[in-house]
């Protein structure tokens, strides 16, 4: 039996997004919140450690066949032949699917353009004779064994009419394009006559960054295993977008929604990229055709081909300055490279929305269309990148005005918003500055460039902001059932790709519930669960709060229904009551309390379940949400070959309540780490010539590895956000942002060079 | 992959007739290299003679030198007790390549024999003359900043990964091979080729040769060696330019030998003789080491993305000195 | 050509599998054996989740064509604790949280148990500053460049290292037994 939330129902003590707090928050340290923020290690670690953690490509299937991709090798075309027949005769073929014998499909639809889009591209996939990037699949083999597909494919041969194409960006930015809006953003923000008050600034910055194209290589390759029974279809992903996912399937397949389930318990690493592309498309595809159970692993390279990345970016910042280290005018422009069939224009004028006090600003981003692989979103879309140009050009003011670059950031802290006036939910970066600054050791670092050496190596340190927008998506569901031992499940299809949700949600469903952790179970990753949202824009943890908060409502008011008139919790309404040490008690009244199991067993009930929807997200509208930070980095720098090592690096952030120590301070870790990479080795190499991605591999696209990477050091200011879910804002992404200035900007302070251009590889240096 | 037969070798004899005349046979060591460019379809091989069984000794000669084994593999050469007090740069060579996994599996022989990382050589859509002859070389024009500054030709500019190699080269190493006609031996530096028109043709081998030892010459100074790789990240990548380098001072402090080799910089481990001989008899410090620098990289010439490496070359090479100058050991 | 009957030890286990000469170690456990746990991110040797010990050695077994290894004894993540009970190490990686996926774990900790018995027998790393001597000073360098041959995308190489550094007196207590 389940009970339904009412929605339009606003009765007193219901949470109201930008009205009242979660209650959770009133809680705080006292008995049943016990287990927030604590250092829990993640309850699928045991798992994981025994390699027992079955990924989307471990589901075994009674005749399974393997799928292996051919790729087109020209950006843009036609194809005018397509020899398959040396493939269909390999042995153990038993499909080879090209447009001529692939089933109709739609197209997919772009991401955010519908409630069930999913779609990184909006172009139909393997149905025409059409190419439009290079290395996009031209052809799908299925054999009984991965060695025959992988044969077979290799032996696919294609010829081609080719078209005109745009695969420069030296090109493709000569006829530039507005989008309509950024993310549901203006493209333009103008606040007076910046560029005029940058003519007239006693101080000015003005210079250009850039940023190359990356990809997430997550080490789990993309992989899915599908299965049909009849015209239900059973899709093992690894994914961060289940319910999007499943529904663009059904749409693309035209079956009903309830028609198609996808599930994927574990994802080896996602950071944007383990999304709907056209590899789980043509697995269903080709499974419906050959009648048999897929198995889709991409090649490293496939994953290269198939899978976008993230984009070039081009970027002016201009700073004018009185001398006293205030801003005059603040400049942000650019220009991204993208497709026309995609919807990620890497916002990267976002972080400057929201940081400084400026009396005039300009901001506006452009894109430049490319025949390319549809670009995607990756770590902090926007603010990874968009924070290198910004922080980089304050550090440059604050070297040109003489003062600290902590100094300065004080100087230009606003007051509310800059750019929408609204007023911040929670702003503690200076306090994060402090403290980080503290710990690191900051006044160690010589002003002057260059002042500071051990034998060949150059030492510097440098600081940069970090900051990422609190978002909370609406539509997510959650289930909460409780059992008459007092064993409570909730369920939501939500994502953990490594992030931590099941562990946090543990313990955020513990504390909220007044029960053990041991009581708890959180069941996630499966659409047949209520429905999820999407573990993006660092959003997943404050979904599943909204949602978690609204359930919980519907199973207190359950609950004192069933209580009825005998109980000490007779006449008491939502308003009354909290949730805690396992029951329901008198907010106000200790005496007055009733177990959760005491209440099932008088109301002769086995179970309750309860399931509700997150109320829309309110708080977004009304206040300025953001995440904040500040890194601080240590290079060394050899003054013989340029050799760039960061020897350490603090991050100390602002991002609300902590959930967990651990897996948080993990987070915030991974996205450092990340953004060194951004900052020194990782570049996708674009051949303008023909389209092609030249370094396809993980030897030649340089990840960080063990030795690039020094001891880390998190701190955190935990101070809840009054207006977000359990008072904790996102952390998946925040750690990236930030961190290509702070190493840039360290470089400086070792060698007196600045590098505008990612990554700063020893040539720029030497 | 392509389909291919498996057969194992007892010795080195019994591989050779295995292979003989079969010129879509392969030898496989650790595979490392070979299994790779198998999955990429670059190497299509119908045979694989497997040759781990052969000789993997590391013995010291009576004469002071050391004769390896072909089936050595890396991990073993590195930890060989004569190399690292004998060979330093030997051992820092081998070690600075691949990853730790990866040393355990490959051969000292298939080292020697691995082919480019270039990457238009791996991807079959690109353009290669050495995967294709006569198909181009979309390298000169395209990103080639790990390719080659000496030795290069219009027809190809890749550069042999190897480390190992480059420490060979500095210690006159020679290669001992066997082969349907027999055996022979020939000297590491004249092993490979300089790309020409043929950059298919990689190394001196016959059809069905392979190669069965490596034999170290005694370098009494070599104990003052070392090696320095400088590459995109501090662990597992490819070289940008290495150097392995071993000093030998005279009382007056004069450079009385030096062996100098470069790595990351042509289609083969490249001796820096003109260094060595511009050097010789030369004050021991930074003017000398650079002006023997600016003598073994005066023919060098950069390509798109690759210029700086001159640069680099020169200034690695005079830190190397400098550091095996400093250091009394 | 074709399918080979092939011969390991694998955890302990004997087994007898008839597989594609053309077959990886890797794949061989993955889809032949159903050893799932040891893991493909690259397949070209480039990122170290698919290490496992062959006799005690750790090696990339995508690179490993599996025919080549017939009679060898091999151990897979699945290998390494016991009746249930986890390995120190992989008890040590979840208490300082040496992962985020879990992906690249498995590899990680088989590297790990490699390399405890590499620096047990002395073998040195490019880092190593007296390759002269008995026995490697190990430092939290010697372990980051050890190391670097498996990559973690997520991030977790702090914790790997805290969790390697924990266990590396058990580890070679094992090793030597």
């Amino acid at each position: 039996m389940s009970a339904h939330s009412d929605a339009a129902a606003s009765r007193p003590g219901r949470w109201q997004p930008a009205v009242t707090q979660d209650p959770l928050l009133r809680k705080h340290g006292a008995q049943g919140s016990g287990a927030l923020g604590q250092p829990v290690s993640r309850i699928e670690g045991p798992l994981k450690v025994q390699g027992k953690a079955r990924f989307a490509a471990e589901f075994p299937y009674e005749g399974l066949c393997y799928a292996a991709l051919a790729f087109s090798t020209i950006p843009r075309g036609r194809i005018t032949a397509l020899d398959t027949a040396a493939a269909e005769a390999a042995p153990g073929v038993v499909l080879v699917m090209t447009h001529r014998n692939a089933p109709r499909m739609k197209a997919p639809s772009l991401m955010m353009s519908s409630p069930t889009a999913a779609g990184a591209s909006d172009l139909p996939v393997m149905q025409t004779d059409e190419i439009h990037w290079n290395g996009q699949p031209i052809a799908v083999v299925l054999a009984e064994t991965q060695e025959q597909a992988d044969y077979a494919a290799s032996l696919v041969t294609a010829g081609y009419a080719p078209l005109p194409a745009v695969t420069s960006f030296d090109e493709a930015r000569k006829t530039p394009r507005q989008l309509d809006n950024i993310l549901g953003q203006p493209p333009v923000v103008e606040i007076g006559d910046a560029e005029g008050a940058l003519k007239g600034a006693a101080v000015q910055v003005d210079q250009i960054y850039r940023t190359p194209r990356h990809n997430h290589n997550a080490i789990e390759l993309h992989a899915a295993t599908v299965a049909w029974t009849g015209d239900e279809l059973r899709v093992h992903d690894a994914s961060q977008l289940l319910d999007l996912t499943a529904g663009q399937l059904a749409d693309i397949f035209g079956l009903e929604a309830d028609k198609v389930r996808v599930s994927s318990p574990y994802v080896g690493g996602g950071f944007g990229g383990k999304c709907l592309w056209d590899h789980q498309i043509l697995a269903c595809a080709a499974a419906k055709l050959a009648g048999r159970p897929v198995r889709i692993m991409l090649s490293r390279e496939g994953v290269f081909r198939i899978v976008g990345g993230r984009t070039l970016t081009e970027q002016r910042v201009a700073l004018g300055a009185s001398a006293d280290g205030r801003l005059d005018a603040l400049i942000h422009t650019g220009i991204a490279a993208m497709t026309a069939h995609n919807s990620c224009p890497e916002q990267f004028t976002f972080p400057t929305r929201h940081l400084y006090a400026a009396k005039s600003v300009r901001l506006a981003q452009e894109v430049a269309d490319m025949d390319m692989l549809a670009n995607t979103f990756m770590r902090a879309p926007g603010e990874s990148v968009g924070t290198f140009a910004l922080e980089c050009a304050i550090d440059e003011l604050a070297d040109k005005l003489g003062l600290d670059p902590i100094e300065l950031r004080r100087r230009i802290e606003p007051e509310k918003d800059p750019t929408s006036g609204k007023p911040f939910s929670s702003r503690h970066l200076i306090d994060a500055y402090e403290k980080g600054a503290e710990r690191f050791g900051w006044e160690r670092r010589s002003k002057a460039p260059r002042q500071r050496r051990d034998g060949e190596w150059l030492i510097g340190m440098g600081c940069a902001t970090a900051t990422y927008p609190y978002h909370r998506f609406p539509g997510g569901a959650a289930r909460i059932r409780l059992t008459a031992g007092g064993q409570v499940t909730v369920s939501t299809a939500v994502h953990d790709m490594g992030m931590g949700t099941a562990t946090a949600q543990v313990q955020h469903i513990a504390a909220r519930l007044g029960v053990p952790l041991d009581n708890v179970t959180f069941e996630y990753g499966d659409t047949t669960l209520p429905r999820g949202v999407i573990a993006g824009g660092s959003t997943q943890t404050a979904s599943i709060g909204g949602a978690v908060i609204a359930a919980t409502e519907v199973f207190v008011e359950e609950l004192l229904k069933l209580a009825g008139n005998d109980s000490p919790l007779a006449g008491l309404s939502l308003a009354d009551v909290e949730t805690r040490d396992g029951g329901i008690g008198h907010r106000d009244d200790a005496a007055r309390f009733e177990s959760y199991e005491s209440i099932l067993r008088r109301a002769g009930r086995g179970e309750l379940v309860c399931e509700a929807e997150a109320p829309p997200p309110a708080e977004m509208e009304a206040f300025s949400m953001h995440s904040y930070g500040a890194q601080f980095c240590e290079v060394r720098v050899s003054e013989i070959t340029g050799e760039v090592r960061v020897s350490r690096f603090l991050g100390s952030f602002d991002a609300g309540r902590i959930l967990n120590a651990k897996t948080a301070t993990s987070q915030f870790k991974g996205g450092i780490i990340m953004g060194i990479g951004l900052a020194l080795t990782e570049e996708t190499n674009f051949d303008p010539r023909t389209g092609r991605i030249v370094n396809a591999s993980l030897a030649d696209y340089h990840v960080p590895v063990q030795m690039d990477v020094p001891a880390i050091e998190i701190l955190y200011t935990d101070i809840p956000d009054p207006q977000a879910p359990m008072g904790a804002r996102g952390i998946g992404e925040i750690g990236i942002t930030g961190v290509g200035a702070a190493v840039a900007n360290a470089v400086y302070n070792a060698t007196g060079k600045r590098i505008r251009d990612l990554p700063i590889t020893l040539d720029k240096l030497m | 992959m392509n389909p291919f037969s498996y057969e194992r070798a007892a010795d080195a004899a019994a591989a050779i007739g295995l292979a003989k005349g079969n010129a879509a046979a392969r030898y496989l060591g650790g595979g490392t290299n070979l299994v790779d460019l198998m999955r990429e379809t670059v190497e299509r091989p119908e045979m694989l003679v497997d040759v781990t069984g052969l000789p993997h000794g590391i013995e010291p000669r009576a004469d002071g030198g050391l004769l390896i084994g072909a089936s050595a593999t890396n991990t073993a050469l590195a930890a060989d007790s004569h190399v690292r007090t004998h060979y330093p740069l030997l051992a820092r060579a081998i070690l600075a390549g691949a990853s730790a996994q990866i040393r355990n599996m490959a051969t000292v022989g298939g080292n020697i024999l691995q082919r480019t990382r270039c990457r238009y050589f791996y991807d079959t859509a690109a353009a290669c003359n050495k995967r294709e002859p006569g198909a181009g070389c979309d390298a000169r024009d395209g990103f080639n900043r790990y390719h080659a500054i000496l030795g290069a030709s219009p027809a190809c500019v890749a550069t042999h990964p190897s480390d190992m190699c480059v420490a060979l080269a500095a210690l006159d190493a020679t290669v001992h091979l066997d082969g349907p006609d027999g055996p022979r031996s020939i000297a590491l530096a004249d092993l490979h080729r300089l790309p020409g028109d043929r950059p298919d043709i990689e190394t001196e081998l016959k059809p069905g040769e392979l190669i069965a030892a490596v034999e170290i010459p005694p370098l009494p100074f070599a104990r003052r060696s070392t090696y320095r790789k400088v590459r995109d990240r501090a662990s597992y990548a490819f070289a940008l330019v290495s150097v392995a380098a071993a000093l030998d001072l005279a009382e007056d402090g004069t450079v009385r030998d030096v062996r100098l080799a470069l790595g990351g910089v042509a289609h083969k481990p490249w001796r820096a003789s003109a260094a060595e001989a511009a050097l010789k008899g030369r004050p021991a410090n930074p003017e000398s080491f650079r002006a023997a620098a600016e003598v073994e990289l005066a023919a060098a010439t950069g390509l798109r993305d690759n210029g700086f490496k001159i640069e680099l070359a020169k200034r690695t090479i005079v830190a190397v000195l400098g550091d095996l100058t400093g250091d009394e050991a | 050509m074709g399918n080979a009957l092939m011969n390991f030890t694998i955890n302990g286990q004997s087994v007898e599998v008839e597989a594609d000469i053309r077959s990886s170690l890797l794949d061989l456990l993955r889809n032949s054996l159903g050893f799932t746990g040891t893991k493909k991110g690259c397949d070209q040797g480039a990122c170290g989740a698919c290490t496992v010990l062959v006799d005690g050695e750790r090696i990339n077994s995508c690179l490993a064509l599996a025919v080549q290894y017939q009679g060898r004894s091999i151990t897979t993540v699945e290998g390494l604790g016991s009746d249930g009970t986890l390995h120190p190490l992989q008890q040590a990686f979840v208490e300082h949280d040496g992962f985020q996926c879990g992906y690249c774990t498995p590899g990680q900790l088989c590297s790990a148990i490699g390399m405890a018995r590499e620096i047990e027998r002395n073998i040195p790393s490019v880092v190593t500053a007296d390759l002269s001597a008995d026995s490697v000073a190990v430092d939290e360098t010697e372990l980051r460049e050890r190391m670097s041959g498996n990559l973690c995308r997520c991030g977790a190489y702090n914790g790997i290292v805290e969790a390697i550094s924990e266990t590396l007196g058990k580890m070679q207590e094992g090793a030597r037994a």
